[in-house]
C-alpha cells in the first residue's frame, strides 16, 4: 500500500505542477498599468510554493515507499540527523525568505493601488451597484457630481443613481450602463452601493474591491489595452448575483470623446 | 509537574442503568463522544448531498433531481435548482460542514471520547455540563436543519452571511426571512454548547490528569485539544455576540451592522449608523480561530498516529507543543486577511497579511517534523497510517495555496475566485476530515470493541485520496483564470470555455462521493459484525489501550493508573515488543525527542 500510495502521489505532484507550467489555464493577458507587477509577484511566489510542494511530496512519497515495515522486520529505527533543530532551521530560512520577499519587497503592488491617491488629472467615474446591475455617471463638462441620494433612485423615470436634477451641478452629469474610458489614462472610480455588499472585478485589469453601502470606496488604475471588458459582481449579493455583470469599455482617445458625447445627448 | 488527584475529583457516579440513561441522556464521556461523532456523521452525510446538488448544477443546470421538488416546490419546481435554491444549498453545506462536522467530530467526538482515557481520568470535570453541551449541539442542528423545511427555505447569504444581505430581512431575497432566522438562532445555540464544551476541556486537562502524567507527557492530541479548547472559549463568545445583534437588527429595530439610505427592492431602509464591516470583523475574529479549530484537533491526531504507525517517536515533541502554541496564539491575530479588499483600511490589509505570513512557520515546522518522524521508521500501512501520511500531503498542499492569499497584492486578483474556494477545500474539506478519519481508523476499535475493515478502508482511502485532488486541484486552475464562486450559473460568456475543468471535478466529486458508502458501510457493520478487538490492537503506548475494548463506564474500573513514561517510546525492541507503555513501570525509554 505504501508503495501504491507513493507512486500515486508521484504522479500526482507532477501532473499538478505540469498543468501549471503549462499556463493552459492560467491569468488573463494584463491590460493595466499595475498588473505586469502583480503578475510577477505571483510568479515569484509561485516559485517558492513549488519548490515546497515538489520537495515535500517527493520525500513523503520516497518515505511512504522505502520505510516500509517487512516481516520479521528489526531494523532500528533512525532518528533524523540532528532531531527536531535542522527542520527547524530549514522552516525559518524558507518561510523567512518568502515573507521578506513576499511581505516587504512585494507590498509595492498593494502599496501603488491603496496607499497612494489617484493621479490628480484621473477621469473620475462614481459606480453605483444594487441588486442586480451597475451603473456609472461621469461629472461632464463641469467636473463635478451633482448631489444624489438612494432616497431619490426612481428606476421607472431612469434615475438610476438618484440624482437631485434641480441642482445646478447635476444637470450635465451623465449616466451610462457602460464604463467606457479612454486608454493609457488614469481612472478613479468611486464605488458606491444603494442596497448589499457587492463587488467591483475586472480580472484582466487586475483590480478587485468589495463595495460596501455607506461608504464611497475610491479605486484607481490605467488601463493599457484597448477592449472590452466584463466586470463581474463578486461579493455575494442575492439570487442575481451571478447575472450581475457590465462591461469595460477600453478606447482610444477620439473614439472616447464620440462616445461621451453620444452618452450626453442620451440623458 | 506532578499532580497528585484528590479521591473526589470526579463526582462518583454509578453505573447508569436504563436506555434513557446509559445512550440518550448521558453522563458518560464516551456516550456523548459518540453522539458528536454520530451528529457529525449526520451532518457529513447531508453536506456531502448538498455538494453534489451544487456540482450538478453547475455542470447540468436543467437537471431534474428526484426528490427536490418535495422538499421545496419554490426553490427546485419540477426537481430544477433555480439560482436561489443554488445559494440556499451551498450555505447550507457550508454551515454544516463548518460548524456540525469538523467543529463537532474531532474536538467533541474524539476529545470527549478519549482525553479523558488519556490522561487517566475516570471523566470530564463536568459531566452534566457536557450532556447539556451535547444536546445545546443537537438543538442547534435541529434549528438549521428546519430552514430548509419552513418559509422560503435556507438563507441565500452564504456561511458567512453578509449582511446587509443577511440583515434587512425577506426584501433581500428568498430565504431571508425565516431561513435566516433559524440560521442565526442554530449558530448561537452552538457557540453556547460549544462554549460550554470549551469549559469542560480545560478543565479536564488541567485538573484531572493522574498520578506522573505531567503537561510534557500528555499525547499531543490531549495538547491540541487543550489549545483548541481555549480557541474555543476565546472565539465562540464573538460569533454569540455577532449573531444576536444580526438577530436584533433583522426583528428589533436596530441597526449594528445596517447603514442609512439602504433601497432594497424599492423600499427605504429604516435603518441607520451601523457598518456592515462591523459584522466581518466580529465574524472573522472567531471565524480565522474557528479554521485552526477544525484543524489543530486533526494536527493532534496526525502527530499520535504517525508515530504509532512508524514505530518510532514523534520528532520533536516539546517543538509541535511550541508550534501549537505559537499557531493558537497567532490565530486571532490574522482574521483581516479574510477583509484585504472589504473596504477596511488597506493599511489594516498590510498589517494583517504579516502575522498572516508568520503563522507559516509554526505550521510548515509541524509538516516538516511530521516527515521527519516518518523518515527512518518501520511503517505499518494500516488505514489509519494512509489517512494520516494522506493528511500530511494536502495539508501542505492547501496550506501553500494560503501562501498566494496571505498577500493582499494577489488577494485583488484571487478574492472571491475558486482559488480561494481550492484552498479552503483542501485544508479543511480534505486535511481536516482526513484527520476524522485516521482518529475513526484508530480508535474504532477501542470505541466499539470491534475492528473495522482493513481492505474497505484501503479502498476508500484510495479512491478518497486520489478523488480529492481531482476535486480540488482544478479549482486552482480555474481561479487563476477570475472565475468567481458563488454563482449559480456562468452566463457570461469569459467562463463557458472552463465548464470542461466543472464537469471534471463534478464527476470527480460524484465518484468520491459514492465511496464514502464504502467507509459509512464498514462503519455500521463493523459496530457490530467486525472481528472483536483486543485491548491494544496497534500495540501503542497511551493510556487508552491499557483498558479493555469498549472501556468500562469508569474507564478504569475504580484503579487510578500512574505514568512512567513519555507517550511516544517506540522503537526499542525489549522483551520482544518494540513499545514500552506509558504505564509500564520496569520499561526502558526508547530515545526520548
Amino acid at each position: 500500500m505504501g508503495k501504491a500510495f507513493a507512486v500515486a502521489l508521484t504522479i500526482i505532484t507532477f501532473v499538478s505542477v505540469a498543468v501549471f507550467v503549462s499556463r493552459h489555464w492560467w491569468f488573463p493577458e494584463v491590460a493595466s498599468a499595475h498588473g505586469g507587477a502583480m503578475d510577477h509577484q505571483f510568479a515569484e511566489t509561485f516559485v517558492g510554493a513549488a519548490i515546497g510542494f515538489i520537495l515535500a511530496q517527493l520525500c513523503l512519497a520516497a518515505f511512504a515507499w522505502k520505510y516500509g515495515e517487512r516481516k520479521g522486520d528489526q531494523r532500528p529505527i533512525r532518528i533524523f540527523p540532528g532531531g527536531a533543530k535542522w527542520l527547524v532551521v530549514l522552516a525559518l530560512i524558507y518561510v523567512g525568505s518568502e515573507i521578506i520577499l513576499l511581505e516587504f519587497v512585494g507590498q509595492k503592488v498593494w502599496a501603488a493601488m491603496y496607499f497612494t491617491p489617484a493621479a490628480a488629472d484621473s477621469l473620475q467615474v462614481q459606480v453605483l451597484a444594487g441588486q442586480f446591475a451597475f451603473y456609472f455617471r461621469y461629472p461632464g463638462p463641469d467636473g463635478k457630481f451633482g448631489p444624489s441620494h438612494t432616497s431619490r433612485i426612481d428606476e421607472t423615470k431612469g434615475n438610476f443613481f438618484g440624482i437631485d436634477t434641480s441642482e445646478p451641478g447635476s444637470q450635465d452629469d451623465i449616466v451610462t450602463v457602460d464604463l467606457g474610458v479612454p486608454v493609457n489614462k488614469p481612472v478613479e472610480l468611486l464605488l458606491n452601493s444603494k442596497d448589499m455588499n457587492h463587488g467591483f472585478y475586472v480580472p484582466q485589469m487586475r483590480i478587485q474591491q468589495d463595495i460596501v453601502p455607506g461608504m464611497e470606496i475610491p479605486l484607481h488604475f490605467t488601463p493599457t489595452k484597448i477592449g472590452r471588458y466584463e466586470i463581474s459582481c463578486n461579493q455575494l449579493c442575492g439570487l442575481g448575483h451571478h447575472t450581475m455583470r457590465a462591461f469595460l469599455e477600453v478606447m482610444s482617445q477620439e473614439d472616447y470623446q464620440k462616445w461621451i458625447v453620444e452618452q450626453a445627448s442620451l440623458q | 509537574m506532578a499532580h497528585m488527584p484528590t479521591e473526589a475529583q470526579v463526582h462518583q457516579h454509578t453505573a447508569p442503568t436504563g436506555f434513557i440513561r446509559k445512550y440518550i441522556f448521558s453522563v458518560d464521556h464516551k456516550v456523548i463522544g459518540k453522539q458528536y461523532y454520530f451528529l457529525a456523521v449526520f451532518s457529513v452525510f447531508v453536506g456531502m448531498i448538498l455538494s453534489w446538488l451544487v456540482r450538478i448544477h453547475l455542470v447540468w443546470p436543467n437537471a431534474h433531481i428526484w426528490g427536490l421538488n418535495a422538499l421545496s416546490p419554490a426553490g427546485a419546481p419540477g426537481g430544477v435548482i433555480s439560482p436561489e435554491y443554488y445559494l440556499s444549498l451551498l450555505t447550507i453545506h457550508g454551515t454544516l460542514m463548518v460548524f456540525f462536522v469538523l467543529t463537532t467530530a474531532p474536538q467533541a467526538g474524539f476529545g470527549n471520547y478519549a482525553l479523558p482515557i488519556q490522561i487517566g481520568a475516570e471523566d470530564m470535570a463536568f459531566p452534566v455540563l457536557n450532556m447539556l453541551s451535547f444536546w445545546v449541539t443537537f438543538l442547534a442542528l435541529c434549528a438549521l436543519i428546519s430552514s430548509l423545511f419552513v418559509g422560503d427555505g435556507p438563507p441565500i447569504s452564504g456561511w458567512t452571511a453578509y449582511p446587509p444581505l443577511s440583515a434587512v430581512g425577506r426584501s433581500a431575497g428568498p430565504g431571508q426571512g425565516i431561513g435566516q432566522d433559524l440560521w442565526g438562532i442554530s449558530i448561537a445555540l452552538f457557540c453556547a454548547g460549544s462554549l460550554l464544551g470549551a469549559l469542560n476541556f480545560i478543565t479536564t486537562t488541567v485538573d484531572l490528569r493522574c498520578k506522573g502524567m505531567t503537561l510534557m507527557r500528555m499525547p499531543l492530541t490531549c495538547w491540541a485539544w487543550l489549545i483548541t479548547a481555549i480557541l474555543s472559549l476565546l472565539s465562540f463568545a464573538v460569533l454569540f455576540a455577532a449573531c444576536v445583534l444580526l438577530i436584533l437588527d433583522r426583528n428589533a429595530g436596530t441597526s449594528f451592522f445596517l447603514p442609512s439610505g439602504l433601497l432594497v427592492n424599492g423600499t427605504l431602509q429604516n435603518h441607520a449608523g451601523g457598518s456592515p464591516l462591523l459584522w466581518q470583523h466580529l465574524f472573522w475574529f472567531f471565524g480565522h480561530p474557528e479554521v485552526y479549530i477544525a484543524i489543530v484537533p486533526g494536527f493532534g491526531v496526525i502527530s499520535h498516529v504517525l508515530s504509532v504507525f512508524s514505530r518510532k517517536p514523534i520528532l520533536g515533541y516539546k517543538v509541535i507543543v511550541a508550534c501549537l502554541l505559537g499557531i493558537g496564539f497567532l490565530s486571532f491575530t490574522v482574521w483581516g486577511h479574510h477583509m484585504f479588499l472589504s473596504g477596511m483600511s488597506p493599511y489594516s490589509g498590510f498589517l494583517f497579511s504579516i502575522p498572516t505570513l508568520i503563522i507559516t512557520i509554526p505550521a510548515t515546522i509541524i509538516s516538516l517534523l511530521w516527515l521527519g518522524t516518518v523518515f527512518g521508521g518501520r511503517l505499518r500501512f494500516t488505514t489509519c497510517m494512509m489517512f494520516a501520511l494522506g493528511f500530511v500531503s494536502v495539508f501542505v498542499t492547501g496550506g501553500l495555496g494560503g501562501m498566494f492569499l496571505a498577500q493582499p497584492s494577489l488577494d485583488i486578483f484571487l478574492h472571491g475566485t475558486y482559488f480561494v474556494v481550492g484552498h479552503f477545500h483542501m485544508v479543511m474539506g480534505v486535511a481536516a476530515i482526513f484527520g476524522m478519519f485516521a482518529g475513526t481508523y484508530f480508535w474504532f476499535p477501542k470505541m466499539f470493541g470491534r475492528m473495522l475493515n482493513e481492505g474497505l478502508g484501503k479502498v476508500h482511502f484510495a479512491i478518497t485520496f486520489i478523488g480529492v485532488y481531482c476535486i480540488f486541484m482544478p479549482m486552482h486552475f480555474i481561479g487563476l483564470e477570475g472565475m468567481p464562486r458563488r454563482y449559480s450559473s456562468f452566463v457570461n460568456d469569459l467562463m463557458q470555455p472552463l465548464m470542461p475543468v466543472h464537469k471534471f471535478m463534478t464527476i470527480a466529486a460524484l465518484i468520491t462521493g459514492a465511496s464514502q458508502f464504502i467507509f459509512f458501510f464498514n462503519l455500521f457493520w463493523s459496530m457490530y459484525k467486525g472481528p472483536k478487538a483486543s485491548e491494544n490492537p496497534w500495540e501503542s503506548t497511551t493510556l487508552e489501550w491499557t483498558v479493555p475494548s469498549p472501556p468500562p463506564f469508569d474507564n478504569f474500573g475504580g484503579k487510578h493508573p500512574v505514568v512512567y513514561h513519555d507517550p511516544y517510546e517506540y522503537g526499542n525492541v525489549q522483551n520482544g515488543k518494540d513499545y514500552v507503555m506509558q504505564t509500564d513501570p520496569a520499561g526502558q525509554p526508547a530515545r526520548s525527542q
